[in-house]
């Protein structure tokens, strides 16, 4: 039997799609039977009072949660999300409600001790309910004491080796693709890429100091499956150099029907014979393909690396040999001016141990950043305030063709006296040579 | 140099009026001298031995005395 009455949420169950108020309600009924007999560390009735409580603010057209104060254990200060309930008398179980993040392993591989582990944990001293994953795309462990607080964060780091991940003005939790793991269009080791920084920059993971929240992500190749592009500050996206490699037999074989494009993703209905003019070559955006004697030609220097071509036919068209990463800044900034993608900084760099070139540019992003933002402006807004010129400057860079997105709008050029050949001073008696006064 | 705690200290103490809290920015500027990576570290350091208390609202940290500037006052219910 249900502790509140919730004819509102109720309501949002009707739909076909699955609903976090069921979910909520099959673990509220699930501690009230507690068949395991775990020994509850908060108020056994928490998703019964959470339900409650969002009835109540559904009901109010107001939220009931305070927001902000506490923020991690002991030497943290990221991690842990305060929340506390401003109606306690009424709802004891989510008095305190703290979200705690954690740090997801790279690529999201886990074993299935470890999450049991982590559920084992998470029954015991929190309200049973995750979040699988957040946004950012780590462990996300909805709602929990103060008194916890301290006791999970030594599970997780002597039991299970693991770590809070970032909350507030700090680096976030780092997240990568599968990468060389499983996938051949990786360009770099983007889980190793992403578990060295992430060991390098411990102390921005969890001691906050910039001027708001930084994120990290790493794409293997630029199909981008963790969308480092669309929201990280920073997005590192495997590419390369060198051309990409073609088999012009697996080509025919295309073409021929013998093999399916796609990896054959596309059957579960006829779309009729693959028609590589059609859904290769004229797809193309730089129209950098053709057919000539039978064979798929590829003018590579015109090739952005949209990735299609390589998609469509994975067995004829592999990524190139000369492999590195883009490193591209200053996406989702939707604060001022809407959602962006992020600009390329540097178009190729190797990744190299011990990633000290990598790091360079990060740490003189950071410097600049920290200096010049303001409180609360992600580096993007920065960017889009100062320029991206700053930007590359900032990181001892010239300019080069890739970093410009459009002929420029501002009529006015400001020459810096080194950039002038013989700065502000001129041979007067030269000029006279040839201009009269 | 004198002592970062007491510079730190004796600012946040002259804004107690208007202020509880502060961004990183308002203490690195304290020490102009500095990169703000290594004002970074005193100002942890500080956090560390207890002198100053990280507040959070999940999306931006802000810095202050340990226990200052409950809202309720702010609003006369204390």
């Amino acid at each position: 039997m249900a502790k509140h009455a919730t004819p509102l949420l109720d309501q949002l169950e009707s739909g076909p799609w699955p609903s976090f108020v069921a979910d909520i309600k099959e673990e509220a009924e699930r501690r009230r039977k507690n068949e395991k007999n775990v020994e509850y560390q908060i108020p056994s009735d928490v998703c019964d009072d959470l339900l409650g409580i969002l009835e109540l603010s559904y009901k109010d057209g107001t939220t009931h949660w305070k927001h902000g104060g506490i923020v991690g254990v002991f030497g943290y200060g990221g991690g842990v999300i305060g929340r506390y309930c401003d109606q306690p008398q009424m709802f004891p179980g989510v008095a305190h409600f703290h979200t705690i993040r954690v740090a997801q392993p790279a690529g999201m591989y886990y074993t299935s001790d470890f999450l049991r582990q982590l559920c084992d944990i998470w029954d015991m001293r929190g309200s049973g309910l995750t979040n699988m994953h957040g946004a950012t795309g780590d462990i996300v462990l909805l709602g929990t004491t103060t008194p916890q607080l301290e006791e999970i964060f030594f599970e997780l780091t002597h039991n299970m080796n693991n770590d809070l991940g970032g909350s507030g003005s700090n680096l976030r939790t780092p997240a990568s693709c599968l990468g060389e793991s499983r996938c051949e269009w990786a360009c770099y080791d983007a889980q190793e890429l992403c578990y060295q920084l992430t060991m390098e920059y411990q102390d921005e993971l969890h001691r906050p100091a910039f001027p708001y929240k930084f994120k990290f992500k790493f794409d293997g190749c630029p199909n981008g499956c963790v969308a480092s592009i669309a929201r990280s500050d920073m997005s590192f996206i495997g590419t390369w150099k060198d051309d990409i490699r073609i088999d012009q037999e697996a080509v025919a074989a295309y073409i021929g029907g013998e093999l399916k494009p796609n990896g054959g993703a596309h059957s579960g209905k006829d779309w009729g014979a693959f028609d590589i003019q059609k859904e290769v070559i004229d797809l193309c955006p730089t129209e950098c393909m053709w057919i000539e004697d039978g064979k798929l030609k590829i003018n590579n220097r015109e090739c952005t690396r949209c990735m299609h071509c390589l998609n469509v036919m994975p067995r004829a068209l592999r990524i190139g040999n000369d492999r590195g990463l883009s490193i591209l800044v200053g996406a989702k900034a939707p604060i001022l001016d809407g959602a962006q993608m992020g600009s390329l900084l540097v178009p190729f760099i190797k990744v190299e141990e011990p990633y000290d070139e990598i790091k360079e540019i990060i740490e003189a992003i950071w410097e600049w950043w920290m200096e010049e933002g303001k409180n609360r402006e992600r580096l993007g807004e920065l960017i889009k305030r100062q320029g991206l010129a700053k930007a590359i400057s900032a990181i001892g860079a010239t300019p080069v063709p890739q970093h410009v997105m459009e002929p420029r709008h501002n009529p006015y050029i400001f020459w810096k006296e080194e950039d002038v050949p013989g700065g502000w001073q001129r041979e007067i008696a030269e000029y006279r040579k040839h201009h009269q006064r | 140099m004198a002592d970062p705690k007491d510079i730190v200290v004796e600012f946040i103490k002259s804004k107690e009026k208007s202020k509880s809290k502060f961004y990183f920015n308002d203490l690195s500027a304290l020490f102009p001298d500095m990169k703000m990576r290594e004002a970074k570290k005193i100002i942890n350091q500080l956090v560390a031995d207890g002198v100053l208390e990280y507040w959070s609202s999940g999306s931006t940290t802000m810095y202050g005395l340990p226990g200052s500037g409950k809202q309720a006052s702010a609003e006369g219910e204390d």
